[in-house]
């Protein structure tokens, strides 16, 4: 199995809580990894510190065997990791095309260009329509950010990691706040990328991981208390003692 | 073409046909006035290319203003008096550059130190750079410490004489009309889209790849030059160069225009500046105190009218916040 992502020894503290305590962790290529664990388990902590805008305290994160663990964030996303925002983080003052057509513009090299408008580059639109189709959002291409629905920002979320063209997507809780059917439209979408696509999934919508995952990692109180395939995991006892709450 | 562009152009041709008409109908001193106003409107688009498109609000412009200036001055009073012939000159091309070389590399070392801060820090530490400056020619006695400096030739330029109002009003009003062509240009481009990202969600678009610090700085330094530009033209429109151009205040009133004007527009800069210099006018025939009602009419602007006046005139206008 060719690992994309290795995180070997990862520990940061706040104050004396271990937020995050001794993590060894692999990424496959072109898998689904889900991170489940309880409230509090240190998941969001451990995203920061992939994407970089947490330092850790210890332990090494390497990404395509480049050990990245002092690279600073925007650094990182130009090496190819991309993120989702548990809490939506869009530019609601721009519109949707143009807030994908940032995330495209992020693959060049640098954007110290000052002449051409940026709007009548064929390249940046078309490929942000593209993320948009993936995501079922091209019909509202023209719309003000702000006027679309929280499920929309959610896919709008995954249209940005999409259009960075990123080799890994580590997404936050991208199920957050959906009701029913947007949550399976969600899992829809995500389906589509998981073939094509390296991702590492923070999720507490328990349907939505079973469904996807290949490989499946629980975190309580900063430890990885077991990694495994969705079976493995359903029938590891640990794991059902300390989190799917099963005597 | 919408109704901005619209606007942009009638102000931009009235700004064009009314001061040669106050000249020819004998109303030179109206002619002085738009000469004002045009030069401080170069100053506020240059502003809004930060505070507009990069939300950055910055309290230090003054000293552009006045290093470009003093980039006139000391040239042409050393071409008078003598002494430190390496930079002595009534040529316009080389006070021209000086001006804008300088405030550039004052605008990268300062801005280095002042983008590491946000919000308020940002506005006291840009606040604090130009009082420093401020207080340096207070301190040189040979340019005449706060008493100024008096020139009495001004930028030499081929074909054009900057001692003809008409020429001078021309020249500020080409190198206007420049600079906001610069400024929208940049707004719009691939920079233009990094720098208002950054002004919405910085954390998004270090996420998304970009180190958003050298593109701000990038912009402050843009910024910084355009507005020793307007300073070059400021003390050959005065002719009398004192610390007292890059007063506090004066930042303070450029960053009035900018937002009275409508912030992150084209022509809103000039709108503003347009409004300042004729409110300052008729408010100080009637009462010393004209600082005051200027005051709650800025604020009655910024609570009432999202998008200053422009924003008002055209339409776009939304009251209140959400």
């Amino acid at each position: 199995m060719d690992s994309l992502l290795t995180i070997s020894g990862l520990t940061k503290s706040f104050g004396g809580v271990h937020a995050t305590n001794d993590v060894n962790l692999e990424v496959a290529k072109n898998q689904l990894h889900a991170i489940i664990g309880p409230n509090g388990a240190g998941k969001t902590t451990l995203i920061s510190q992939l994407s970089g805008t947490l330092r850790p305290d210890a332990g090494r994160i390497t990404f395509e065997g480049r050990d990245i663990t002092a690279t600073p964030a925007y650094k990182r996303a130009g090496l190819g990791i991309t993120r989702s925002f548990q809490i939506t983080s869009l530019l609601s003052a721009m519109s949707v095309i143009e807030n994908v057509a940032l995330a495209v513009q992020a693959r060049n090299k640098h954007s110290f260009r000052f002449v051409r408008a940026a709007h009548k580059i064929s390249y940046l639109r078309d490929e942000a329509m593209r993320a948009l189709e993936k995501v079922g959002l091209a019909h509202r291409a023209g719309e003000n950010t702000a006027g679309l629905s929280h499920g929309e920002h959610r896919q709008m979320e995954i249209a940005l990691a999409l259009a960075t063209n990123a080799r890994l997507m580590l997404l936050d809780e991208p199920m957050a706040g959906l009701g029913p059917t947007e949550s399976e439209k969600m899992i829809e979408i995500l389906q589509g990328l998981k073939s094509t696509h390296t991702i590492l999934l923070i999720e507490h919508d328990m349907d939505a991981v079973f469904a996807l995952a290949d490989q499946i990692s629980v975190l309580v109180y900063g430890k990885i208390i077991a990694t495994g395939t969705p079976d493995e995991i359903r029938s590891n006892v640990a794991v059902r003692h300390a989190y799917l709450g099963e005597e | 073409m919408d109704r901005k562009q619209m606007i942009t152009l009638a102000v931009m041709a009235a700004l064009l046909i009314l001061p040669p008409l106050f000249i020819w109908t004998g109303y030179a001193f109206y002619l002085d006035l738009a000469t004002r106003l045009v030069i401080l409107a170069i100053a506020a688009v240059s502003l809004n290319l930060l505070l507009g498109y990069g939300g950055m609000a910055s309290f230090g412009h003054a000293a552009f203003i006045g290093i470009g200036a003093y980039a006139v001055g000391i040239p042409a009073y050393h071409n008078t008096y003598g002494e430190f012939e390496l930079v002595a000159s009534y040529n316009g091309f080389f006070q021209i550059f000086l001006a804008v070389a300088i405030t550039a590399l004052f605008a990268l070392i300062t801005g280095i130190i002042c983008l590491r801060t946000k919000g308020v820090y940002f506005i006291m530490i840009t606040m604090a750079f130009a009082q420093m400056v401020f207080y340096l020619f207070i301190s040189l006695e040979v340019y005449g410490g706060d008493d100024g400096l008096v020139i009495d030739t001004r930028s030499e330029f081929p074909l054009l004489n900057l001692d003809n109002p008409l020429h001078l009003y021309f020249f500020s009003f080409i190198s206007l009309a420049a600079a906001m062509l610069i400024v929208r240009t940049i707004a719009r481009s691939q920079f233009g889209m990094v720098l208002k990202g950054a002004m919405g969600n910085e954390e998004r678009m270090i996420a998304l790849g970009y180190n958003t610090y050298a593109y701000k700085l990038t912009a402050y330094v843009i910024s910084g030059a355009m507005c020793g530009y307007a300073g070059a033209l400021l003390g050959n429109f005065t002719t009398f160069i004192s610390p007292e151009m890059m007063g506090w205040t004066r930042s303070g009133e450029l960053m009035f225009m900018v937002i009275l004007g409508g912030a992150g527009s084209t022509i809103g800069p000039v709108i503003g500046s347009g409004l300042f210099v004729l409110v300052e006018e008729l408010l100080s025939s009637f009462t010393i105190y004209w600082h005051l009602p200027f005051g709650l009419m800025l604020i009655l602007v910024v609570l009432l009218f999202r998008g200053g006046l422009l924003g008002l005139i055209s339409g776009n206008s939304k009251s209140g916040g959400h």
